[in-house]
């Protein structure tokens, strides 16, 4: 049963991920970054019941407000002030299209499968056998952060890679101490707080958040 | 005493935030930020000197640690902190004037300012990696806004790069961080990310996570250190930021990040050997030389110029820790604090001459010397402190890297870097040379502007360091023993 609900929700780790891959309305990358939150949240909440672990399942509800409501909620208002209102809700041209991008994504979960060798074999256990979901996931996060144009889309792959490197860090079953879990949620949260407000700006001087816009500085 | 001591250099700046806060920006609260920097310069001169000869403090029911290492590090911060604030009242004061900057804009400008070197002596000062991590993002967060400030396309550019790619390479350290961590949960119960713990747990922590985890660590942190895969950052946003904010951002928060580098690259070397992280440090050097070098040959804007030198000597302080050594790390410290002086002051030189000739081109700036002979000067002994001309420090520590390279054993890369460093000397110096000699634009009296004032204001705390920066070099006095003695904590010899 543990197992299962385990793998069950690690699945929808990487299902969520492979659609923000595939997905181009931005409204519909957001609600899918909202389901991962939820399903991050719940793949620490088995962990947390399989311990017994009070201060993971704490852990766990914060990432549920954090990375399910908070995080996905300041999206939507950004998109909401933005893009949305003058019908440029899409990513409309990535550096590489759809097609090749879900062929990207397969390989880099060969990759992860391929590099997490040593983390699994580590302290073998179901739970560590699903570490290369977390790396997967961050690296298609990597991936759609290099490849996508709009700044907003942009933010949703720095999302995507930071609930991967999460999910690893639950998936190694070693916590970290609350502190340095409290400070890393504090600093993500403050990161897109400021990139959200530096979107905004982006909007007033360039007009629209096209990152190929973003060619004032070179050498 | 000694938790007071270690406790000051982070409350001392955070009650300065919230005094500037409070109190907003006019005459008499512009000198309150240099106050809180020489607090902290004296705070940590003092911890340094209760510390010497103890084991380290610690603080906070173990959050925070004081060794030598630490505390040199607090010296670099707090010095390079005071010069930068003790510049900025002058800098704000002609920005107000010149219609740039609003009391407003200019007290956001000091809380931020001192948030930023709370959270650099939090990170140099944390027992236990996680925070170190915590802290150094934190300093990212409290820098994007006073990158984007003149809120120009240009600096809003530079602001989202700045967050975007030191958010995504400290992203990259995080889960090197992690797998670090179930490596030593792994190894020894309760080991954690304790710095401590971690050298003393290091021989039984799996080597091939390890790997994994160094490798990640390295390259993230050097992320926010400007070496090269993830440098691109760095330009830019020390091109746009305000000049003291550009001081403290390369003359310290460089040397932060690769403080972080410097304590994993000491526990990488007690689990895999040196091999490892050598030959990866000395090709992320060879990168970092390789890429400043090309880039300042051309180089049009005198800004970016010192970026571009930031980065190269980010990649001489990546060699000196690839040599390794309690020689080479000694000299590699000096060298971060010469740097921080040496940078620190060319960078309000530089605010200084983008305010009185409105341009920061290359091609914009002739016969500063002619003008502003004070202003020049200080430029001049800057650029030949960066190059490494004696008497400065810097000349002294390059001197120490070079010499330990050649009898480590990794000659050709150390003669590859020396080439390079005099390639990038050559450029620096011909490009300074051109913007301080000669004949001004057009030598009638009718072309100075009014509206550009005339006095070399601000300059004081830039002779001050850059003097310091020379004493250094003929004399380090006690400073010696704490380097020998950070040193020492680093190559893991008593």
């Amino acid at each position: 049963m543990f197992v299962q609900l385990l793998y069950l929700s690690c699945g929808a780790l990487l299902m969520t991920a492979v659609l923000i891959v595939w997905r181009r309305p931005l409204t519909a990358i957001v609600k899918v970054l909202a389901v991962q939150g939820m399903a991050l949240a719940a793949l620490a909440g088995v962990l947390a019941a399989r311990g017994h672990d009070a201060e993971l399942a704490a852990i766990a509800a914060g990432v549920l407000a954090l990375r399910g409501v908070a995080l996905p909620l300041l999206l939507r208002r950004a998109l909401a002030a933005g893009p949305a209102a003058t019908g440029q809700s899409r990513e409309t041209r990535p550096l590489v299209n759809v097609a090749a991008s879900l062929l990207a994504t397969a390989a880099l979960v060969l990759l992860a499968y391929a590099v997490s060798g040593p983390l699994t074999a580590l302290a073998p256990s179901p739970a560590a056998h699903a570490i290369p979901v977390g790396i997967a996931v961050m690296l298609t996060g990597f991936f759609v952060l290099v490849t996508r144009r709009r700044a907003l889309s942009q933010l949703a792959g720095f999302l995507l890679m930071d609930n991967g490197i999460t999910a690893t860090g639950f998936l190694t079953g070693a916590g970290t101490g609350l502190v340095v879990e409290l400070g890393v949620s504090l600093d993500v949260l403050l990161a897109v707080l400021v990139l959200q407000v530096l979107t905004s700006r982006m909007r007033e001087a360039f007009g629209d958040t096209d990152l190929d816009e973003l060619r004032e500085l070179h050498d | 005493m000694t938790t007071a001591l270690m406790l000051a250099p982070i409350t001392v700046p955070l009650l300065g935030a919230l005094a500037c806060l409070v109190a907003g920006w006019h005459r008499a609260t512009a000198w309150l930020a240099p106050a809180c920097g020489a607090l902290m310069l004296a705070a940590a001169a003092g911890l340094a000197c209760a510390q010497a000869g103890h084991p380290p403090g610690a603080a906070l029911d173990g959050l925070l640690r004081a060794d030598p290492l630490s505390d040199f590090m607090l010296i670099v911060i707090s010095a390079v902190g005071l010069l930068a604030t003790a510049a900025t009242p002058a800098w704000l004061r002609n920005e107000v004037t010149a219609g740039r900057a609003t009391a407003r804009t200019a007290a956001r400008h000091s809380v931020l300012v001192q948030l930023f070197l709370a959270a650099m002596a939090a990170a140099v000062l944390a027992a236990s990696l996680g925070v170190t991590w915590v802290a150094i993002e934190g300093t990212t967060i409290a820098t994007a806004f006073l990158v984007g400030q003149r809120r120009t396309k240009a600096a809003v550019e530079a602001a989202w790069k700045y967050v975007m790619i030191c958010s995504t390479g400290i992203a990259l350290a995080l889960l090197g961080l992690l797998l670090l961590n179930a490596a030593a949960v792994h190894a020894a119960a309760g080991t954690g990310l304790d710095w401590a713990r971690l050298v003393a747990a290091a021989p039984h922590l799996d080597p091939a996570v390890t790997r994994i985890s160094v490798t990640l660590l390295i390259v993230g942190f050097g992320t926010k250190a400007g070496l090269v895969p993830l440098h691109a950052w760095l330009p830019d946003a020390h091109g746009q930021a305000p000049a003291p904010v550009s001081a403290l951002m390369s003359g310290v928060l460089l040397s932060v990040a690769f403080y972080a580098i410097l304590r994993v690259n000491a526990i990488a070397g007690l689990v895999l050997g040196p091999g490892f992280t050598r030959a990866l440090l000395a090709t992320l050097a060879v990168a970092s030389l390789l890429l400043a070098a090309s880039l300042l040959i051309g180089q049009r804007d005198y800004k970016r110029m010192l970026a571009y030198s930031s980065i190269e000597h980010m990649g001489v302080l990546a060699l000196g820790a690839a040599i390794g050594g309690p020689l080479a790390l000694a000299a590699v410290l000096l060298h971060m604090l010469g740097h921080g002086l040496a940078k620190g002051s060319l960078f309000v030189c530089a605010g200084r001459v983008l305010q009185v000739t409105g341009t920061s081109r290359i091609e914009g700036v002739r016969g500063l010397a002619g003008r502003f002979p004070l202003l020049a000067g200080c430029a001049g002994a800057g650029v030949l402190a960066l190059t490494g001309f004696p008497p400065f420090s810097i000349f002294a520590s390059e001197i120490g890297i070079v010499r330990a390279g050649f009898a480590s054993g990794l000659g050709w890369v150390t003669a590859l870097a020396l080439v390079l460093m005099l390639v990038i000397a050559a450029a620096l110096l011909s490009h300074t040379s051109r913007m301080l000699l000669g004949d001004g634009p057009g030598d009638s009296p009718a072309t100075d502007r009014p509206a550009a004032p005339r006095q070399a204001s601000g300059l004081s705390p830039a002779v001050v360091a850059l003097g310091a920066c020379a004493v250094l070099g003929l004399y380090a006095g006690p400073l010696t023993i704490l380097l020998h003695s950070a040193a020492h904590t680093l190559a893991g010899t008593p």
